[in-house]
């Protein structure tokens, strides 16, 4: 064990965890907005937006995160129009090339987790709504969005954690997150053990974190 | 669209070797992740509370770090700690490990994590009965458990070891850092080659793609098999 590589790594690794939160927090906002369109397009009865729903969940979650951020960053640059166009401030930034996946592919697991929630709503509660005068529109936002929120909470607190997990391929990008820094000092000083116990228990306290976070929201919005 | 043909001047056949590359790893990892699980269910559901601690440490620490951070561990340690072990009986030299080893034996620890708490939950959803009849009957404890509490316990799994799966599938392209040559590392070599990224990382989703729903029929005629008579 070397102690000093602990003390003097651990500051390092900390500044670069904030890169990690900014990744996830930007992805998430970004990915929930995209899961909340594609869930209502699946709920919806119409048959092509539904497929096309579909499909856009089916690919994401069938193929690693690492392929979706190789194809954005690598693949779209080799792209003539898309060099010349006004998309390229963005897409030859890492950063954001890393954001525009995470966020693509936790929109795809979102979409999965808030439709199977808004298809478990009873409907007892639409038809109570729809018998109260109440127009469809605020019956949506008003009743079926709530309940879709706090059904859909244990399953979405999973998916933070599994998206914490998934930002540290923005190190494969040169992005230097916590991982990217982590295998920095591990590959310039060859001691992997001591890095990776600063670095997981980083990782373990924001997993913490966002456990108990979850679970306080559950039990403000239980009914 | 030559580029992807098989023979001197495609790349064809190496994706086609890369594909079942990436499928021998995920097996294997899968493979090593059962025997993880079997060691660490039983001391999640065993009374005392240091054996509990050890099993609840392992799936806790694999399941919250990223398992590319587990994959460097491995990497960079796999081998220097075999070089400690060697060196103690006089070997000094380098000692290199196979890729493919460290690779199947990393994503079997993530993967063994996921099938232990799903091994847990099947063995907590089997009907307190069937404990009591083998009982009755006088099995002793090794023979109860793989005759009477093991089959129905893989029957409750299949739907979430299908998930296991899935993502150990998908943790196979974190490999490719390593250097072993997958469809991921296979895309990279070629896409740096031919200048080409975009085709040949589309190829590789496509790949993905196809393992994902081969094997998504094969695990539902498996759960229809398993499921007669229920």
């Amino acid at each position: 064990m070397d102690f000093d590589l602990i003390i003097n790594s651990f500051p390092k690794l900390l500044s670069a965890s904030i890169i990690t939160l900014k990744l996830l927090s930007v992805s998430l906002i970004i990915g929930l907005f995209i899961g909340l369109f594609f869930a209502i397009l699946r709920i919806k009865n119409n048959i092509i937006f539904g497929k096309i729903a579909y499909i856009y969940s089916y690919i994401f979650r069938g193929t690693p995160l690492l392929v979706q951020i190789f194809i954005i960053y690598y693949g779209f640059g080799q792209v003539e129009f898309i060099r010349e166009s006004f998309l390229w401030i963005i897409l030859k930034e890492p950063y954001w090339c890393a954001v525009i996946a995470f966020a693509l592919n936790t929109g795809a697991y979102t979409s999965e987790i808030l439709r199977s929630a808004f298809q478990t709503i009873k409907p007892g509660y639409i038809e109570a709504g729809r018998s109260l005068g109440i127009a469809n529109k605020i019956i949506f936002y008003k009743i079926q969005i709530p309940i879709a929120i706090r059904q859909s909470l244990p399953a979405y607190g999973n998916e933070i954690i599994l998206m914490l997990k998934g930002t540290s391929l923005a190190s494969t990008v040169t992005l230097m997150d916590l991982t990217g820094v982590a295998k920095y000092i591990i590959s310039t000083t060859f001691k992997p053990i001591e890095v990776f116990i600063i670095a997981g228990s980083i990782y373990l306290f924001i997993t913490f974190i966002i456990h108990n976070l979850i679970k306080l929201l559950e039990k403000k919005y239980s009914f | 669209m030559e580029l992807l043909l098989f023979g001197e001047t495609g790349w064809g056949d190496e994706l086609l070797i890369a594909t079942l590359m990436t499928l021998a790893v995920s097996i294997t990892a899968m493979l090593i992740g059962f025997v993880f699980a079997l060691i660490f269910t039983p001391l999640k559901l065993s009374k005392n509370k240091f054996l509990n601690l050890i099993a609840n440490f392992y799936t806790t620490v694999i399941r919250g770090v990223p398992e590319l951070l587990v994959i460097y561990l491995f990497f960079f340690g796999g081998s220097s700690a075999i070089m400690f072990v060697a060196s103690i009986f006089g070997y000094n030299d380098y000692i290199e490990i196979n890729a493919f080893l460290t690779g199947a034996f990393s994503i079997g620890i993530i993967s063994g994590a996921y099938s232990t708490e799903v091994f847990r939950g099947a063995i907590q959803s089997i009907d307190k009965g069937q404990f009591e009849a083998s009982n009755v009957l006088g099995f002793n404890k090794v023979t109860s458990f793989f005759k009477v509490i093991l089959p129905q316990m893989l029957r409750l799994s299949i739907p979430n070891l299908s998930n296991v799966w899935q993502i150990t599938l998908k943790d196979t392209s974190l490999i490719s850092v390593t250097g072993l040559v997958e469809i991921m590392r296979q895309s990279y070599i070629a896409a740096g080659s031919t200048r080409d990224p975009l085709l040949f990382y589309t190829v590789a989703a496509v790949l993905y793609l196809m393992l994902t729903f081969l094997s998504m029929k094969f695990i539902n005629k498996m759960e229809i098999k398993y499921n007669r008579g229920y």
